[in-house]
């Protein structure tokens, strides 16, 4: 099964990525008010 | 109809015109391959004895057709669409825009005609041969440069959740199509994977679980939160909900592939990661489905009358259904009456059919009128025609599958007292034959609804003209 050798680093590669687009996220405030963003695309188009 | 050069502050919507109008008519094509192979399993001398009409080679000419082909249009006609729309900007790189468009039909004009020719590499959802591979990735790195470039110039600030479902789908997908895709050509139309043995196959479901996990799933949750609340005019039930449901369901499915190999040469850890993994995809998946559905609520009775609103929400349904039965049925004892049974066929369709194909139909009802000028579509008593036989034919497929599947798997367990087999295969193939023809009744519903859908959708346009949309000036964020 060599192929968890690639297959599990990959995943965890791609895990902290999601982590990071997360982290990222949060700290440039994209989740600030958060329940007003829901409403938003009803405004306008 | 082509839009003014860069720099008017217009949307492009002749792109996400094109992939609406072509997901209509792959979805005929794609369903009426589909049709043809149900009816063959139940009456098999209609290939004819003619090789290109055989089953083994239009099985994947219908999967193909209908997931990337009409799947494939209908998330590139929405997510062009709704990243323009919440992000207030033209999409970015108008040019390589229309090469997405221009260059995924070859794709499919290409497995349209290969597959039949018997050109494949074996591997299930990822049939196409080498050249074809490189410009899927080509098309799919121009789709990656439009979709982000166009998130990057973006001039509201907050990035709308459907916008991360259709950016989670769009990265995924290019990963697993290039690992899953790794192959050593032998020629032109023939190559061999990269992978052997129980790696080739560890590999390919790690594709083919994720394939569902992002292309069928994540992409076209993108297109239930933004459609499900414009069409019923109300904002997501709980936004904060959908942000947990985006993160907690990329996280998870990456997971989940090994639950397609239960009982095989793969090590039995592996096998109980992926279960327990699949187990744990139920939250997620359900706190999505809750939150789009509680969106309607307090206003409950916008589906009594409105028939898109309708598709989205029973779309919704089928989702947290088949998002129920797939975790069921990655518990290794239940699989092992379930697995090589047509229960797997009944459980893809629902998610397919019901899920996939209703949220589709929905979404692009919306937007069909709109993009030709119109306020609805020519016909809404032919929406409302088109939802139920559709859902009717739906309920007959899975419940003929269902049943079909469960009596195969007790019979192939079957021992008498000394030991050996009671039935023989051959006898449950003869015992399914009433619920093929059960199926093909159900494909048949599904595909009128489209044929339908696909007249309805020939009125709008060529009753209506194509509009273009001013971008809205900049305002405070």
């Amino acid at each position: 099964m060599d192929i968890l050798f690639i297959l599990i680093p990959l995943s965890v590669a791609l895990g902290l990525l999601i982590l990071g687009a997360l982290g990222w996220a949060v700290w440039r405030g994209q989740f600030d008010s958060i329940e007003a963003e829901g409403e938003r695309i009803l405004r306008s188009d | 109809m082509s839009d003014a050069a860069e720099g008017t502050a217009h949307y492009n919507d002749t792109v996400v015109r094109q992939f609406s109008l072509m997901a209509v008519v792959w979805g005929v094509v794609g369903m009426l391959v589909g049709v043809i192979i149900a009816a063959q399993l139940a009456w098999p001398e209609l290939n004819f004895g003619i090789p290109w009409l055989s089953y083994g080679r239009l099985r994947p000419l219908h999967t193909n057709a209908v997931i990337f082909a009409f799947g494939g249009c209908a998330l590139f006609a929405t997510s062009y669409w709704v990243v323009q729309r919440t992000c207030h900007v033209r999409l970015f790189a108008s040019q390589l825009a229309s090469f997405t468009f221009w260059g995924w039909q070859a794709v499919i004009v290409a497995a349209a005609v290969s597959l039949p020719l018997g050109y494949t590499t074996g591997k299930e959802y990822a049939e196409l041969e080498w050249p074809i591979d490189i410009l899927i990735t080509l098309v799919w790195v121009a789709y990656a440069v439009v979709f982000f470039g166009t998130i990057g110039i973006r001039k509201v600030r907050h990035i709308y959740v459907a916008n991360w479902f259709y950016g989670a789908f769009i990265i995924a997908v290019a990963i697993l199509h290039v690992v899953n895709s790794a192959e050593v050509p032998a020629g032109w139309m023939k190559s061999y994977s990269a992978y052997a043995g129980v790696q080739d196959a560890m590999v390919q479901w790690w594709y083919g679980h994720n394939a569902v996990g992002f292309f069928l799933t994540a992409g076209f949750l993108g297109m239930m939160y933004y459609f499900i609340p414009k069409q019923a005019e109300r904002p997501v039930y709980s936004y904060r909900l959908s942000i947990v449901h985006f993160w907690a369901l990329i996280f998870t499915y990456m997971w989940a592939g090994p639950h397609h190999l239960h009982y095989t040469a793969l090590p039995d850890w592996t096998q109980s990661v992926g279960m327990v993994f699949s187990l744990i995809l139920l939250a997620p998946s359900w706190g999505g489905m809750i939150n789009g559905v509680m969106t309607l609520s307090g206003a409950w009775h916008k589906l009594r009358d409105d028939p898109v609103l309708r598709f989205l929400i029973v779309s919704l349904s089928f989702y947290g259904m088949s998002t129920f039965e797939g975790p069921m049925m990655s518990i290794k004892t239940v699989n092992s009456l379930s697995h090589y049974t047509d229960w797997t066929i009944g459980h893809v369709h629902s998610g397919a059919l019901g899920w996939v194909g209703l949220v589709s139909m929905g979404s692009l009802y919306y937007l069909i009128p709109r993009l030709f000028g119109a306020k609805k579509m020519y016909s809404v008593k032919a929406i409302e025609l088109h939802f139920w036989i559709a859902t009717i034919g739906i309920v007959l497929y899975i419940a003929a599958m269902w049943i079909a599947g469960v009596m195969q798997g007790l019979m192939w367990r079957a021992v008498n007292a000394d030991g050996t087999l009671t039935y023989t295969f051959v006898e449950s193939v003869k015992a399914t034959y009433p619920f093929y023809v059960i199926r093909v009744t159900g494909g048949v519903m599904y595909l009128a609804g489209m044929l339908v859908m696909a007249w309805n959708t020939w009125m709008t346009v060529t009753g209506g003209r194509s509009v273009r949309v001013a971008v809205p000036m900049p305002q405070a964020a």
